[in-house]
């Protein structure tokens, strides 16, 4: 069945219901879990279409990710649903030893990440999920853009790599990025606009703000900005995002998740190393959420197009005249 | 009793036949704590007291009860053993080393770098292990999921999952996460076994957090749920085989002693994590295989 790609806003949670339905039909051995919120996260899709192979168990997240061991510890390619909050910081030693430490396949589709989540506020919104996720050893961390890379990456999850795989989808309907389906993630970092003068580094719900901004940059200031979709944070394709670095010689990070762990620290990571050159991040800085519609907590946290675009130009006014060559690593 | 299935046979028979006799079990048993003093000594590491209480049931499973197949661990229609109180990793490791899983040399190497044997157990280490525990309360989740998969297989008459818990499991609330969780998905190929030796890091479970009446709340979830002495061989195994032939969860609340076969632990508080110094090793072991010269000489008696 030929997948359908999205041409309105929607939300990448929608990507995961169908595509973990496609799934469903392709192989027998997907099995999916919810925790009470299958509504929500979607799975309640896939729960529809294969009853028996949908466990929905209750309030209760720490049992279901140990559930989702013994389930791949028996062949099963299970996808463990639910609010990215749960599914991180209530059962993270459940995800930790049954599922990382045993190098399971087993997929976390955790949805409603970030302050865009709304009005349910703090408590509900997950802003440090990539950091715990990308500490955690032998986890892979994926943070699609828009629907039709969401619907690709999730397919692609069950046949990619054995090891154990974090997804974060959102609850609001997103503008599109990619006009396909497209037909793979590849290495994770995707540039979606070129430019010489900046690197923007960005995910999930930023990506398609990142765009405006970067055509804002160009209309008002004749900055030419790349923008570069980093949808793999970990592992992270270290010698795409180094080329970018090396091109520009300046970034600017942009994620709705703490400025700390997350794709600012993975990029500051390679540019330390390699490429010493200034990275602002635009994120969370320390604070919790707080309740509105999910546009108001964006424009509250500076999570907006504007928002990229006042630390590009923070970034410009302190860009180093002298540029070095990058150091290249062994290994990539 | 309503719902009973058979007690299937033992897939493969084990080697020389008749299935072992209590008294073989019991003398099985001895086998087992004596390796464990061995192993403890040796890494001067590791749950000596916790892996002693364990050390009857253990001996029941892998020498009677479970469908095994050590040269083929991964048999897909064997029995699933989770040990959710990980920190008695030494009683399985002996359990394994004993039935061929790996050799027995390999025992003296708990614990330290360069060794499969974990301080508490790795599925993708050791050849025996189902699933990575040592995180109290995870253990019956797992097997839930086991057990769930195994349905998907066709194989809930033939595959049973037996989670070994301890005092401490049921402190921890994804234990009844689990056991809620068997009881809704009506999962009849699950036993539970609590190792209730009443004695935790801290203290007794009754001044540190009080478990009460463990088989009435396994009960109030929906399982079946019996209370044995955990060191009366014949109830063990009664209850063992029991429990595969029943139609729903089957709890069983093992009341044990912490430390036992050594006096000098047996119900004591203050040795759980500590190893025995050499001191209390060699007594351990003297009493040990005086036990095990006696279980042996009157398996001779009749026997001849």
């Amino acid at each position: 069945m030929a997948p359908e790609a999205k041409t309105e806003p929607t939300a990448t949670r929608q990507a995961y219901g169908q595509a973990l339905v496609d799934l469903g039909e392709a192989h027998e051995e997907v099995v999916a879990l919810d925790a009470d919120l299958a509504v929500s996260t979607q799975s309640m899709k896939f729960g529809k279409e294969y009853p028996d192979r949908f466990f929905n168990c209750g309030a209760a997240e720490a049992g279901m990710m140990s559930m989702a061991c013994g389930l791949a510890a028996t062949g099963k390619v299970p996808y463990a649903s639910t609010f990215a909050i749960f599914a991180t910081s209530r059962a993270y030693d459940q995800v930790r030893l049954g599922i990382a430490h045993n190098e399971l396949k087993v997929r976390i589709g955790a949805s409603h990440g970030g302050v865009s989540l709304g009005e349910d506020g703090a408590s509900h919104q997950m802003i440090e999920d990539i950091a715990l996720m990308r500490a955690m050893p032998k986890m892979q961390v994926v943070v699609p853009a828009d629907y039709n890379q969401a619907y690709r990456a999730v397919i692609e999850s069950y046949e990619g790599n054995d090891g154990p795989m974090y997804m974060r989808f959102g609850r609001p309907n997103t503008p599109i990025v990619y006009d396909d389906i497209p037909e793979t993630l590849g290495s994770g970092v995707d540039v979606l606009r070129e430019g010489k003068d900046i690197s923007i580094f960005v995910c999930g719900h930023m990506v398609w703000r990142a765009l405006e901004a970067a055509k804002t940059l160009e209309e008002e200031d004749g900055i030419e900005a790349e923008v570069v979709n980093v949808a793999i944070i970990k592992p992270l394709a270290g010698e795409a995002v180094l080329e970018s670095l090396a091109k520009t010689g300046l970034a600017v990070t942009a994620e709705e998740h703490r400025v700390v762990g997350g794709l600012a620290d993975a990029v500051r990571e390679v540019a330390a190393e390699q490429h010493p050159v200034p990275v602002f991040a635009v994120g969370m800085g320390d604070e919790f959420g707080v309740s509105g519609t999910a546009e108001a907590c964006m424009e509250h946290f500076g999570l907006t197009a504007s928002g990229i675009i006042d630390r590009a130009r923070e970034a410009l006014v302190n860009k180093p005249i002298v540029s070095h060559p990058p150091i290249k690593r062994a290994g990539w | 009793m309503a719902h009973l299935k058979p007690v299937p046979d033992p897939t493969p028979p084990p080697e020389g036949g008749d299935r072992p006799s209590i008294e073989q079990l019991q003398r099985d048993a001895t086998v087992l704590r004596i390796n464990c003093v061995r192993m403890l000594a040796v890494a001067k590491s590791g749950h000596l007291d916790s892996s002693l209480s364990s050390a009857d049931i253990v001996a029941a499973l892998y020498y009677r009860v479970l469908r095994h197949d050590p040269k083929n661990p991964r048999w897909p229609e064997r029995d699933r053993f989770v040990l959710s109180k990980g920190h008695a990793a030494p009683i399985q490791y002996a359990a394994l080393a004993e039935h061929g899983y790996f050799p027995h040399k390999d025992l003296m190497g708990l614990r330290s770098i360069g060794s499969h044997l974990q301080g508490h157990p790795d599925m993708n280490r050791t050849p025996g292990i189902e699933v990575s525990t040592g995180s109290l309360g995870q253990g019956l989740s797992m097997s839930v999921g086991i057990c769930l998969a195994l349905r998907l297989d066709g194989l809930a008459d033939t595959a049973h999952t037996f989670c070994l818990m301890s005092d401490g499991d049921c402190q921890e609330g994804e234990s009844w996460e689990g056991a809620a969780a068997a009881a809704h998905y009506e999962i009849p190929n699950i036993t539970a076994i609590v190792d209730y030796n009443h004695l935790q890091t801290d203290g007794t479970t009754e001044e540190v957090m009080d478990t009460g009446d463990v088989r009435a709340k396994f009960e109030a979830f929906g399982w079946d749920s019996v209370e044995i002495d955990g060191h009366d061989m014949n109830q063990v195994v009664e209850a063992l085989e029991r429990s595969r032939t029943l139609d729903k969860p089957a709890a069983i609340v093992a009341q044990t002693k912490k430390g036992r076969g050594v006096s000098l632990m047996e119900g004591r508080f203050g040795f759980h994590g500590k190893p025995p110094t050499p001191e209390q090793a060699d007594q351990a072991l003297d009493e040990l295989e005086a036990t095990l010269a006696e279980q042996t000489s009157s398996l001779e008696a009749a026997g001849s």
